[in-house]
């Protein structure tokens, strides 16, 4: 009797409990008028980076296309010529195009490139009403232009090899490079 | 004048539009009863619920209800065509009938004309009541039959058991408030509560009519007719469009007319709660209305809090909680009540009044003490056959290591075969 009268008890106790939270604060975010900041490292839509001085860091190798378990990417590479120059190095990601209906935005891709050149942003309203919009091209994806980057094809930084941009060495884009004239 | 002699002289278009207002009551109730039920048991779940169609989401129950409207319906090649058109509509015609008898005001002018918010009153109104709650089983029943599919057969079989059985628990309830008020008619029940509600008075029927509502409308934690992971949607499995949002409508109206008789037999009806019996005569009479649809809502916010709260019962809890525990409770009760009633009116002294009531009580709890023990008895005697302890890897209990030998199960069955043999 006396386990009887307990757990009835403890029955009413589960009637305060939904009663109480009525006055609690929602947890409801009311998403399209207002936006949460996601979680710092959240994997959103995809970004190719740039060095500091405006050339792409993408080398057009496919390692991220390789490593894609949804085979969301294709790449297609091309080379670098004195004329046109798009990133230091020999080869520059000519085609590059990631598949949102594909994508798992497992990280993967992140992983595999050796040069940095793709991260992921924060960005997640993906959503649209055609498939071919949901296959961002290269220029989609690609970094906006920052204070001091000139847009690329132009000439790498005077006297500097791939290594010193690998390295980190170029902070900033030389004069000479806008003009495309050699010292 | 009475109220059955008052609305006994309405003229036919006074009916008429009593009949109407009742309707749109009915309708509008549902619509805010599924907003309303949405949103504070969202706010148990720390959500906010709809409250995007219309202002505070007021209009997502009409938009959801065109949805519906507009939708495919269709009509399953193995069903009984016929009765699968029907059952809805029996299920959402009788859920309406009761509000004929369900006394919403005091006495008020209507178009100039002296009456009471009341469409008939019967003699036998709250039979009447229970017995069109019985018609509405069949809607149910039928579409379960009717579909020609097994889960809604299962759900239609399920809820009409679990409507029949409540419904003998209710109605023995009910008996408790006839003994005490000498008649069956909502306006006189009404009329007999101006100074105690039942729902004080005669408490124990009070608490097993609530009980049993909620088993009768099939709502949570009664549920089982719909049970989601057993039986898909129960008997309304292959209705689609107009016919499922009849049933939709059915149980809501019906959610609504029990609340409105627990109204009308326990708390008092359309009087104003105690010490606020004043504002019963304000907008003439009209005001009552209000007291009326407050009672009628806090109900309806018990419906949801219990769904808010409570797990889904088990069928066979759930049954043997109606036979053995509701409807045993209520017999005793009335007997008791039927005693006390028959000394009261042969004007027997005090003390054998409070004496005999005093005799109940120790009778009941001398009834449990033996249930008790005899219950520890058999549970003692009927404990399980000492068996060897299994040979068989088991996880380990606290503070127990893990047997770690391992029988193959043919072994380990050899072995209880040879235990029983």
């Amino acid at each position: 009797m006396a386990d009887e009268a307990k757990s009835f008890s403890q029955q009413l106790q589960g009637f305060w409990v939904t009663f109480a939270t009525m006055f609690k604060k929602v947890n409801t975010v009311q998403y399209p008028e207002v936006k949460e900041p996601t979680a710092e490292r959240f994997h959103g839509r995809h970004q190719l980076n740039r060095y500091d001085d405006g050339l792409e860091k993408c080398i057009g190798c496919e390692l991220c296309a390789w490593a894609c378990p949804a085979d969301a990417i294709y790449v297609e590479g091309a080379d670098n010529t004195e004329e046109k120059r798009f990133s230091p190095g020999e080869r520059f990601g000519q085609v590059y195009q990631i598949n949102y209906l594909r994508c798992i935005f497992c990280g993967l891709c992140i992983e595999a490139c050796p040069t940095r050149a793709l991260t992921m942003t924060n960005e997640y309203e993906l959503a649209d009403n055609g498939r071919a919009k949901l296959i961002f091209e290269k220029e989609d994806l690609l970094a906006p232009l920052r204070n001091g980057m000139i847009a690329p094809p132009h000439p790498m930084y005077p006297d500097s090899s791939h290594l010193n941009y690998y390295k980190g060495e170029i902070t900033g884009s030389h004069p000479s490079q806008a003009t495309g004239e050699q010292e | 004048m009475n109220t059955a002699a008052l609305i006994g002289k309405d003229p036919g278009w006074i009916i008429l539009v009593k009949g109407l207002l009742i309707f749109v009551f009915c309708v509008v109730c549902t619509l805010m009863a599924v907003w309303g039920e949405r949103r504070i048991v969202a706010r148990m779940q720390m959500r906010l619920g709809p409250n995007r169609v219309g202002k505070f989401g007021l209009l997502q129950a009409l938009a959801d209800g065109v949805k519906l409207a507009l939708k495919e319906d269709l009509i399953p090649a193995a069903a009984d065509k016929i009765v699968f058109i029907i059952a809805p509509i029996i299920s959402a015609t009788t859920c309406f009938m009761a509000f004929a008898v369900i006394p919403f005001t005091g006495n008020v002018t209507l178009f100039g004309h002296k009456t009471a918010m009341q469409l008939t009153d019967l003699p036998v109104s709250v039979l009447y009541i229970l017995a069109i709650a019985s018609i509405g089983v069949y809607g149910i029943v039928l579409a379960g039959w009717s579909s020609g599919s097994t889960y809604p057969l299962l759900g239609g079989l399920r809820s009409s058991a679990q409507v029949i059985s409540y419904e003998v628990a209710m109605g023995l309830s009910l008996v408790a408030v006839f003994i005490y008020s000498g008649s069956m008619s909502t306006s006189e029940i009404v009329a007999a509560q101006h100074q105690w509600w039942f729902s004080v008075i005669l408490f124990p029927s009070f608490v097993i009519y609530v009980i049993s509502m909620v088993g009768e409308t099939n709502r949570a934690p009664f549920d089982l007719a719909e049970a989601e992971g057993e039986l898909v949607g129960g008997f309304h499995t292959e209705y689609s469009s107009l016919k499922f949002a009849l049933f939709f409508l059915a149980e809501y109206v019906n959610i609504v007319a029990v609340s409105s008789l627990a109204t009308t037999l326990f708390m008092g009806g359309y009087h104003a709660l105690p010490g606020l019996t004043f504002t019963e005569s304000w907008l003439g009479g009209w005001f009552t209305l209000f007291w009326f649809v407050a009672k009628v809502v806090s109900f309806f916010f018990l419906f949801v809090w219990l769904r808010g709260t409570l797990p889904r019962l088990r069928y066979d809890q759930f049954m043997k909680f109606g036979w053995k525990v509701l409807i045993p409770t209520s017999l005793v009760w009335i007997l008791v009540l039927a005693t006390l009633r028959v000394m009261s009116q042969r004007a027997v002294s005090r003390p054998v009044v409070i004496g005999f009531s005093i005799g109940v009580v120790l009778l009941v709890m001398l009834a449990t003490t033996v249930y008790d023990r005899s219950t520890a008895k058999a549970k003692a005697a009927n404990g399980l056959p000492d068996l060897p302890a299994p040979r068989f890897p088991v996880p380990a209990l606290p503070g127990q290591s893990v047997v770690n030998q391992i029988v193959t199960p043919i072994e380990a069955v050899a072995e209880m075969e040879n235990h029983n043999g």
